[in-house]
């Protein structure tokens, strides 16, 4: 089978309608069975300024994104200039034909002679599935299913759109050098049976609805506001309390009281609102209640870029709360695991009796990928609080036990009294200054951590057995760090990828084998410093002393890493 | 039904002759008087000397942190509105760490008891000014005296039609348990800010600036009544009105969550039908 991979880049202002074409095209290549993985780049504004819906596909497997551009599609002048260098040697530009556009090959349509101003993205989303040899069937349903709804009348008008516009494709192409367009048509591949279109929040959002959220507070902040708004969406079918809180302190503070009163509970935010519930996150760490923090990264410090990607905050979130107490922090590193990840975050935060967090990107938040269906009956929810039934009164919520994990009654639903407290408190809850207590009860919460460090997920190894180079990486970055391998392997070198799905605790058996055998260790990350990098050598004392670091906003590609290993 | 033993006694951290002796003993009584019992009831506090009061009596309590009793309150509310929620700190803690959760909660109208001890002196911190205090009031932090307006909480509650807005005394312990008493019972928002003396801290408003200027409010006050509720709240010199000052009947916040109608969030499984439906959305 010949594998085949394009980028198609759909460019314009915000409100030109362009996420619309590039949803429709991502479902279109989705249902023919071809692979994705959507890059949106926005601006912090309503109107106007520039934006891109970045779709990579491929009939092969695929996890990353890729910088140069095979197909533009252009709603506006200005992002041709912005994105000429960027094309291949063969890379089209599909643009209205009112805007001129020199020595670079071009397909200008006459949208306004094809179809009205309102049905231009329909258009464009025809001239696509011609040039990429889709079949034509496709779309009509994607569009039929979108927007069937709405009446025969909108469906006939959008089908028109697109058909006309098919043909004027068919029609111009066959008059003029065709065969140099042949490298956008996508080898034939066989139809898969129906896959999830998600992106890292919409899988975030579901996989907490499946492990049994009931309580989700939130301050909106880009780029994590749409794991809050997708709950809210089911919060009716699925009974949760979906609530927009005053502040982000507020909104942890929330969460807490609900998690304490017994429901999953859940904040999501970014780095900025996440240092604000700082202080409640040691409020969860003391009173052991569980409660899961999901925070969607972007480049600060301060209000840094809101709408760009970066993986700066890990340092924040390991330290985040005064005071020592157990933690887990999961980074998943696909949509896929974001759905996963967000059930062990609630299982964790549940067993554990603490603050669990779950860390993504602006990158993988707004990514679609096609994800094979989840299987219902597989799923578990979280079970809340400890039966009442066999508690000796008077119940004591901090009861000291082996493990550190005290029976947790849930207030009101039984005749014994939970007491919780944020000042150090005895056995019973009740706030105390005996010294000794003091240090039963910091020994008790950190025995907590012997329970993580038995749950977490140990890296993921791929490549080489003993390889010369090992690329070491977390969060959203494995899909490039992996294909940038392959090609690394395709050349002749032996490489392998660590990745982690969970970077703290880290457990060193796990991995400093790993770091060892290879010649040569190198960190893969998205920020200034190496962070992780910074947290291996904590864990392991071995130091990763090649870096390579992307700060600028945008996701690390393939070509991010071969390009600083030279190759 | 309980009795003012299920509340049981403790011994306090609290200096003696403080206003919050006699507070804590309405509020049992009050408890006693709306035939809760202690594993109804969740108190919420934050942190400050009248912050400690649910320590001193039985029932569930969360003891959170400085300013940020409401929201926790909030979301225990929202998780099982079965719970009688009452928030219980200063004046410190409410108005000023807190006072943005203040105004969001009165906007919510959510259904809970907020009591404020309001001595208008931070007194686990030993003396400084708080958002209460008076103009000049002299402090150690404050040797030239406060120079910002106290801030009105009652004011505020009535401007932004709060449920249920009342003052009260501890000098006047019967006072208290009514007024308690009456915001429990309410459903919806209620705020009792309760003034009291801090013996050692505060030599200006004292027992006796206090006595000499609490009045209860005329048995033909009509509390329904807005502009004249505005300017009862705003009378603060030589006489204090005290009593319930503001009240209106708007459904709490919690009736606007259907799923809460089926009980605490706690007993609500996952429903998977609806599950597949939801990830059906998405093919």
């Amino acid at each position: 089978m010949t594998t085949k991979t394009l980028n198609i880049v759909i460019g314009g202002e915000a409100g030109q309608g362009l996420v619309t074409i590039g949803e429709l095209l991502a479902k279109t290549l989705v249902e023919c069975g071809y692979e994705i993985v959507v890059t949106q780049s926005y601006q912090s504004r309503v109107r106007g300024g520039h934006n891109t819906f970045t779709i990579r596909t491929s009939n092969a497997g695929l996890a990353a994104p890729q910088e140069t551009i095979d197909l533009l599609i252009v709603m506006n002048e200005e992002t041709v200039r912005l994105h000429r260098e960027e094309l291949s040697k063969n890379g089209l530009v599909v643009t209205d034909s009112s805007i001129k556009i020199d020595a670079i090959p071009c397909l200008g349509v006459p949208y306004g002679e094809l179809t009205s101003r309102r049905h231009e993205n329909v258009a464009a989303l025809g001239v696509a599935t011609f040039l990429l040899g889709l079949d034509k069937t496709v779309p009509a349903q994607v569009l039929e299913r979108k927007f069937g709804k709405k009446g025969a009348e909108v469906m006939a008008e959008n089908r028109k759109a697109l058909d006309t516009a098919y043909q004027w494709t068919s029609d111009k192409l066959a008059q003029a050098r065709p065969e140099a367009l042949d490298f956008l048509k996508l080898p034939e591949t066989k139809r898969q049976s129906p896959r999830l279109i998600l992106n890292g929040n919409e899988a975030l959002a579901l996989g907490a609805l499946s492990a049994g959220v009931k309580f989700c507070s939130f301050y909106p902040m880009t780029p994590a506001t749409s794991i809050a708004v997708t709950i809210n969406q089911y919060a009716a079918a699925m009974g949760v309390v979906v609530e927009q809180a005053e502040d982000e302190i507020a909104a942890i503070n929330m969460a807490i009281g609900a998690a304490f009163a017994g429901a999953p509970s859940l904040v999501t935010t970014s780095g900025g609102g996440f240092a604000l519930m700082t202080e409640g996150i040691s409020l969860a760490g003391m009173t052991e209640t569980p409660v899961v923090v999901m925070l969607g990264q972007r480049p600060g410090p301060a209000t840094g870029l809101p709408t760009r990607t970066e993986q700066g905050d890990l340092e924040l979130v390991l330290y985040a709360g005064h005071g020592d107490f157990p933690r887990a922090i999961l980074a998943p590193g696909s949509v896929e695991e974001c759905f996963h990840l967000a059930g062990k975050a609630f299982e964790l935060a549940e067993s554990s009796q603490g603050p669990v967090f779950l860390l993504t990107d602006q990158f993988l938040a707004d990514s679609f990928r096609a994800v094979v269906p989840f299987n219902v009956d597989e799923l578990c929810s979280v079970q809340t609080g400890t039966d009442p039934s066999p508690a000796q009164s008077p119940y004591r919520r901090y009861a000291l036990t082996e493990d550190g994990v005290s029976p947790r009654l849930l207030p009101g639903f039984s005749r014994h009294l939970v007491i919780a407290d944020s000042d150090e408190h005895d056995e019973d809850g009740h706030l105390t200054e005996d010294l000794e207590v003091r240090v039963r009860m910091v020994d008790k919460r950190m025995k907590k951590y012997a329970r993580l460090k038995n749950e977490v997920i140990p890296p993921s190894y791929l490549g080489a057995e003993d390889p010369e180079l090992l690329l070491v990486c977390w969060g959203s970055t494995q899909g490039s760090v992996v294909e940038a391998a392959g090609a690394l392997e395709s050349a002749g070198r032996k490489v392998g990828v660590l990745h982690f799905a969970q970077v703290w605790p880290l457990v060193a058996q796990h991995f400093v084998e790993y770091l060892n055998r290879a010649r040569q260790v190198v960190a893969v990350e998205s920020n200034a410093t190496g962070q992780f990098a910074r947290l291996l050598e904590r864990a392991t004392g071995l130091q990763i002393r090649r870096q390579i670091l992307r700060y600028d906003g945008l996701p690390i590609t393939p070509q991010t890493i071969l390009a600083a290993l030279k190759i | 039904m309980s009795t003012l033993q299920d509340f049981g006694q403790y011994e306090t951290a609290w200096c003696p002759g403080c206003g919050n002796f006699a507070i804590l003993q309405a509020v049992k009584k009050a408890l006693v008087a709306s035939g809760l019992s202690p594993h109804q009831l969740l108190f919420v506090s934050g942190i400050g000397q009248a912050a400690k009061t649910p320590h001193y009596l039985n029932a569930n309590v969360f003891n959170g942190l400085h300013g940020r009793a409401l929201p926790l309150a909030t979301g225990a509310k929202l998780s099982n509105p079965a719970l009688t929620v009452i928030v219980e700190s200063g004046d410190g803690c409410n108005y000023g760490e807190g006072g943005n959760h203040f105004l969001a909660a009165i906007r919510r109208n959510i259904n809970l008891t907020m009591l404020v001890h309001n001595n208008q002196v931070y007194g686990l911190t030993k003396g400084q000014a708080s958002p209460t205090s008076q103009k000049g009031f002299v402090t150690k932090a404050q040797p030239g005296g406060v120079l910002a307006q106290p801030f009105s909480p009652l004011a505020v509650a009535v401007a932004m039609r709060a449920g249920f807005v009342a003052r009260s005394f501890s000098g006047y312990e019967e006072h208290v348990t009514a007024m308690v008493t009456q915001a429990i019972a309410h459903q919806g928002f209620s705020l009792v800010d309760i003034l009291h003396p801090c013996v050692s801290f505060n030599k200006l408003n004292t027992f006796t600036w206090y006595k000499e200027r609490c009045e209860k409010l005329p048995d033909d006050y009509s509390p329904t009544d807005w502009e004249a509720a505005m300017k009862t709240a705003v009378k603060w010199g030589d006489t204090i009105p005290i009593g319930l000052i503001y009240k209106n009947e708007q459904p709490p916040y919690e009736e606007n969550f259907p799923v809460l109608k089926k009980g605490p969030l706690a007993k609500q499984g996952v429903d998977k039908k609806a599950l597949q439906d939801i990830f059906s959305r998405y093919l």
